[in-house]
């Protein structure tokens, strides 16, 4: 047993960290850093930097232009980005759409769309929830009818993380509703252009536009757009599932939070003290602190691991969004009653008007807010706890 | 980056869970509680013919030349099987004392008796107002000629009663609780002045007051360096939760494992009660706890060696505070699961449930180790 990085795996740990160091333009890792707001050019700009390096796909294969990088270095990748503050790279194309047109997709679908996700000219959404189908996914009812080399999609999907921006989305849609839910579902690939899509923002606690419904109103899709045969979109949708693995726990983006809220409560006084050697802030600060470091070793464990990340990888998703909230959440309260003023404008990066309360209070309760979200997306945390309830207990 | 145990690791692992499952089961071991002195002579033997005994020392002094790493392999099984022989008390503790502050001529008189199971120790350090405070110490030792003179009241000494040999912390200079003018010394049981008063533990296992009045000692007894022994004390302690947190992750692994199997099997209403995603949902929880104690373990187990004594106290304790809180959720998750039977004195849940208990408040509970923790930043 040895817990220290091999030499390549630290050289390649430096190579990565300089790169990024150097490469990722100071505008956006001070709005990554700050919470400010993100715009669409902030990751356009990011991930056309890493695809010029060629590291815009740390998990895809060499064939179609990925880096093959193993568990371990796209570990170190991943925490190296998060812990500089480089946006998180749009995961809808790079991570989840392409390994299942890679696997399952036609050398049409291969040759045309992979080279346009590589090269972020596309911006793909993902279609899988509904209102009536959040955790009991199987049962959407979005349907495609095949009429010549057509499927006429009618339907709706919501919570399309910045669909605003997508013009791709792919979809489980229902082709059959005669047989078992999880059978009559196909995967689809929709261009967001044609007529009859229309998207409607969902506005969440922050007041933020980060989410959307999409409405699909008789969409002519070409049949072309099908992945895989008709009837098997659940299996390739249980099949990308596995793909999102080594990111869920972001492990670097919450050092970088702990070390902010460490360096924010070392400034913020109660007693006249700084907050952070108060015993009882600094206990609830060591709580997550000794999680996340514990973390750090679970998701080791699971990347080093020789077979691949099986069902308990739900650990990874459960224990990482728990350490995310919590240090939201103490962040928010660090800043006591500098937790009220809500002021969405001083979001915006260049905005120079009179603060209120220290610069780091402006988007704390907000983000505490927004982040209520990551214990419900991605297969909420009771789902997670039924699959392992399930698949590794046996229960 | 690898998790892999060497062959050797493995085959040493192997051969404990053998031992543990042919001669250690609930009922041989609650036989072994129930006697005299609270643990077998014959198994202590037994671990010494294994090669336990003197796995993490020096084979010029007997041992076997194992790392940490071996120490944890050893305490987790024995973890497991709710071993109660004086292991941590004997080896881990004080075999590390003398291991890292003894002189030559006293890791050879000691550590090889010691591997080969003829010599108990127990490391008398705790007092009744120290609470975890290794610097805390009321206990004398004067100058007397060549050598000195100890009196004093040492609390909760694991194995205290049964060791041969006592490693005694006792202030040489300086007031109660300075970190400076602290000694260690090696005070034989039966030496003059020596009063035991033993008694059992609620997890199974032995412990004593000890009262030293007049007590005498050679130079020869010194163990480090005068006045300057808290370094030593604290790595060797490290060195022991280290340990600790391995059995804690042994005996939270079984229990879970026990846990899980009662929920399969138990009907009510017609149907196994882990059907129920109520009991569900706590059981992954349980699981959770035991993979997040069991990556710090590890990671403890690994920077217990290291030369930065800050990096080495801060994951020592995050492993302390991890399986502090883990331990308690899990043994009181496994007795309400376990529903009535959990409360039953004989099922072996409630004993882990014990042992997990008691691993927190022995050598620094959740407090003192985050209070420590934050002291390491």
């Amino acid at each position: 047993m040895d817990l220290n990085y091999t030499k390549e795996e630290q050289a390649f740990r430096d190579e990565v960290h300089s790169f990024v160091r150097d490469n990722l333009p100071k505008d956006i890792a001070g709005k990554v850093l700050h919470h400010k707001r993100l715009v669409k050019d902030d990751w356009e700009r990011w991930q056309k930097i890493l695809y010029k390096k060629g590291w815009v796909a740390p998990n895809w294969p060499k064939e179609y232009g990925g880096c093959a990088w193993s568990p371990i270095q796209q570990h170190i990748f991943d925490e190296e980005c998060g812990y500089l503050g480089a946006p998180r790279v749009m995961p809808f194309g790079l991570v989840m759409v392409a390994p299942v047109i890679q696997h399952f997709g036609s050398k049409w679908q291969k040759e045309y769309y992979l080279p346009r996700i590589l090269s972020s000219e596309d911006w793909w959404a993902q279609g899988y929830s509904e209102p009536g189908s959040g955790s009991d996914l199987a049962s959407l009812k979005t349907k495609a009818v095949r009429q010549g080399d057509h499927y006429v999609v009618d339907g709706q999907k919501t919570w399309t993380t910045l669909g605003q921006y997508a013009n791709m989305i792919f979809c489980l849609v229902r082709t059959d509703s005669t047989v078992k839910k999880q059978e009559g579902i196909s995967f689809l690939l929709v261009d967001m252009k044609l007529p009859g899509v229309t998207v409607r923002p969902i506005i969440t606690l922050d007041e933020e536009h980060e989410v959307n419904e999409v409405f699909f109103d008789n969409v002519k899709v070409p049949a072309e757009n099908l992945v895989g045969e008709e009837g098997k979109g659940w299996t390739y949708a249980k099949f990308l599932l596995g793909h999102e693995r080594t990111g869920i726990a972001r492990v670097g983006e919450s050092k970088r939070e702990l070390e902010q809220l460490k360096a924010i409560a070392a400034k913020q006084l109660r007693n006249g003290k700084p907050l952070m050697e108060d015993p009882r802030f600094r206990d609830r600060v060591t709580g997550v602190e000794v999680e996340l470091m514990a973390l750090e070793i679970t998701l080791l464990r699971v990347l080093s691991s020789r077979t691949k990340p099986g069902p308990e990888a739900s650990i990874l998703k459960i224990k990482g969004t728990d350490v995310q909230q919590a240090l939201t959440e103490l962040t928010m309260e660090a800043m006591g009653p500098y937790a009220l003023p809500f002021r969405p404008e001083a979001r915006d990066a260049g905005w120079h008007g009179e603060p209120v309360g220290p610069e780091y209070a402006a988007s704390a309760a907000a983000v505490y807010f927004n982040y209520r979200k990551t214990s419900i997306y991605g297969g909420s945390n009771e789902i997670q706890r039924n699959i392992i309830a399930q698949m590794v207990l046996g229960l | 980056m690898d998790f892999i145990f060497s062959e050797e690791q493995q085959q040493l692992r192997d051969s404990i869970q053998k031992f543990i499952s042919k001669e250690y089961g609930f009922e041989a071991r609650k036989a072994i509680i129930a006697s005299k002195q609270g643990f077998s002579d014959k198994v202590w033997a037994q671990f010494a013919d294994m090669g336990l005994l003197g796995v993490a020392f020096d084979e010029a002094h007997g041992g076997f030349g194992g790392s940490s790493v071996d120490t944890m392999l050893v305490m987790r099984e024995f973890g497991r099987g709710m071993v109660v022989e004086p292991y941590l008390s004997t080896v881990v503790l004080g075999g590390s004392l003398i291991d890292l502050g003894g002189s030559e001529a006293q890791k050879q008189a000691i550590l090889s008796e010691v591997a080969q199971g003829k010599l108990l120790l127990a490391a008398a350090l705790g007092e009744p107002n120290s609470r975890y405070e290794l610097n805390c110490v009321e206990t004398s030792a004067k100058r007397d000629g060549a050598g000195y003179v100890l009196n004093g009241h040492k609390a909760v000494v694991l194995h205290g009663e049964s060791a041969d040999k006592l490693v005694v912390s006792a202030r040489t200079a300086g007031a109660m609780r300075d970190t400076k003018g602290i000694s260690l010394f090696l005070v034989d049981k039966k030496a003059a002045g020596v009063a035991v008063q033993g008694y059992r533990t609620i997890d199974g296992m032995r412990a004593a007051e000890i009262r030293f009045a007049n007590v005498k000692v050679g130079a020869d007894a010194v163990l480090g360096e005068v006045d300057a022994a808290l370094p030593l004390l604290e790595r060797a302690a490290d060195f022991a939760v280290s340990a600790l947190c391995a059995e804690a992750v042994g005996a939270m692994e079984a229990l879970n494992a026990a846990t899980f199997e009662y929920l399969k099997t138990r009907q009510q209403f017609g149907r196994p009660i882990g059907s129920f995603q109520a009991l569900q949902h706590r059981a992954v929880d349980m699981m959770i706890h035991c993979e997040q104690s069991h990556s710090l373990a590890l990671l403890a187990s690994i920077k217990v060696q290291s030369e930065d004594p800050n990096e080495r106290k801060r994951t020592v304790s995050a492993a302390k505070i991890q399986i502090g809180r883990s331990g308690r959720a899990i043994g009181e998750e496994a007795i309400q699961l376990h529903g009535g039977m959990g409360v039953s004195n004989e099922l072996a849940a409630g004993h882990y449930a014990k042992r997990l208990a008691m691993i927190n408040a022995t050598l620094g509970d959740v407090e003192h180790h985050a209070e420590r923790f934050a002291g390491a930043a």
